[in-house]
């Protein structure tokens, strides 16, 4: 047991939230905060003020060279050759079937510089199968830079007029999916407007040796407009009330992109892209299963791995469930046949022997307001 | 939060609170610590017997699920269906929030559980 937390990878604030009492879990390797103040408090903290995360174990993979956007169009999903430099975009890194290696943001740092950032748990894999899959594409190198860069995100309506008091950068002209350099709290930091909290924020790129003075200067100058500190635990039912996937519970090698409903972040003109085969064949033939999102209409929480029922027949699985505190309902993600889809629908979910009434509804569950 | 005197403890982080050869029974302000935002609590119906350790019930936060286990043996005389509707007292008051009236028919078994000094120093 003190051997596996030894072994724990910590980020940069790992001290900083242990002395601000956080309650810290293994979490992808990583010794991570779970929670400060509570679920409940600090979710609402994001939907109505602000909420600061440190997403630090996230990892950075850097693809570089003449042909990096031919090597970034190879490996990923989406289509690369839309971003402007300054300017980013969910996509997938897909297996030759169209499952999910992992799922990430691609951002264009200049015309032949891109940045991944990838799941935390990935890393390892990500990179390597990036490092292998891009060989054909030519000129193009990939780094993990996972440990040059401290990742912080500000999330919630107060947002920016919080972060705005730390830097000169313009913040209002940074539109949803852009990002910029400049200085916050007179660290060199990339400010990225993004976030996995269904809500407006930011997330900040540090150096790891300033991430605690950006992250102080960050509580405080927020702490007028009620911020709080957050965990993997708010993190967690923030992104499942806005209907994000969360990579190795709703989506993985075992589900296409297109059963998981994000056939959006396929190019589907682009020329060729691993996996591109497979999902054209499927899109043509149609899905046999699809994700559905879902509300409990009787007490209980479907969790992840819990069976679907329809009548006495075992059709599908959740993926991710949880008690939203912002909506008060029972929600939830999963795998349905496709011809049992539709919003409104009803299934029953064995919870723990007790088979529990569940409804379709449509995602996300939570939508802010323009 | 202090552990009331008057009760006894386990070491899974329940409580009973004796009187006779009742007992109302909940979870430690410790166990709702650690379970976070309590969201469901499945109770047993009056009547159920049940061995000492036995689960009579599972409370379900946010975060996980846990099992509830009987301090005692003995039978359901009463089940706090108020906690159905407001689970989350169980977080704001837990030495407060029973969730069952068991009735002992091995008494004996009371005098091995923790007192709260016994309780306090397990989960220091």
């Amino acid at each position: 047991m003190e051997q596996t937390i030894a072994a724990l990878k910590k980020t940069p604030l790992n001290a900083r939230h242990r002395a601000s009492g956080a309650r810290m879990v293994p979490f992808a390797g990583w010794d991570m905060p779970v929670e400060y103040s509570g679920i409940t408090a600090e979710h609402l903290a994001v939907r109505e003020r602000a909420g600061l995360f440190d997403v630090s174990h996230m990892g950075e993979i850097e693809i570089a060279g003449k042909d990096a956007l031919a090597a970034v169009q190879r490996i990923s999903s989406n289509d690369a050759s839309r971003l402007a430099v300054g300017q980013a975009q969910y996509s997938g890194l897909l297996t030759p079937e169209g499952t999910f290696v992992d799922d990430l943001l691609v951002y264009r740092q200049g015309p032949s510089h891109f940045m991944l950032v990838v799941n935390a748990g990935n890393i390892a894999a990500d990179y390597a199968w990036i490092a292998d899959g891009i060989k054909p594409a030519g000129d193009a190198v990939a780094v993990d830079a996972s440990s040059r860069y401290a990742l912080i995100a500000i999330q919630g309506p107060a947002a920016q007029a919080i972060l705005q008091t730390l830097t000169a950068i313009d913040l209002a002209s940074i539109k949803y999916y852009w990002f910029t350099h400049g200085e916050v709290a007179n660290v060199r930091a990339t400010v990225s407007r993004t976030g996995y909290t269904g809500e407006d924020g930011f997330e900040i790129f540090v150096p790891p040796q300033s991430a605690d003075k950006v992250w102080l200067a960050l509580m405080q100058a927020g702490e007028a407009q009620g911020i709080l500190p957050c965990g993997l635990g708010a993190r967690d039912t923030l992104r499942l009330e806005a209907g994000m996937r969360l990579h190795g519970n709703d989506i993985d090698t075992t589900t296409t992109a297109l059963e998981a409903d994000l056939g959006w972040i396929v190019g589907w003109k682009k020329e060729d892209f691993t996996g591109a085969a497979a999902l054209r064949a499927q899109k043509a033939a149609g899905v046999t299963r699809k994700i559905v999102g879902f509300e409990m209409l009787e007490r209980g929480i479907a969790r992840h791995g819990y069976d679907a029922y329809i009548g006495d027949e075992k059709v599908g699985v959740v993926t991710s469930g949880t008690q939203t505190p912002y909506l008060k309902k029972s929600i939830g993600m999963g795998y349905l046949p496709a011809e049992h889809t539709t919003a409104g629908g009803e299934f029953d979910v064995d919870i723990r022997g007790r088979r529990t009434r569940a409804r379709i509804v449509a995602m996300p569950f939570y939508k802010r307001k323009a | 939060m202090a552990y009331p005197a008057g009760f006894k403890y386990t070491k899974d982080h329940e409580w009973i609170d004796l009187s006779g050869d009742r007992g109302k029974v909940g979870i430690t302000d410790y166990a709702q610590q650690q379970l976070g935002d309590v969201v469901y609590v499945e109770l047993p119906e009056v009547g159920a017997k049940l061995k000492q350790g036995q689960s009579f019930g599972t409370i379900e936060s946010v975060k996980a699920v846990s099992e509830l286990y009987s301090p005692v043996t003995g039978e359901i005389v009463e089940v706090n269906t108020a906690l159905k509707d407001k689970p989350e007292t169980i977080n704001s008051d837990p030495h407060a929030s029973w969730m069952v009236i068991i009735k002992l028919t091995q008494p004996a078994e009371a005098g091995a559980l923790l007192d709260a000094t016994q309780y306090q120093d397990l989960v220091k």
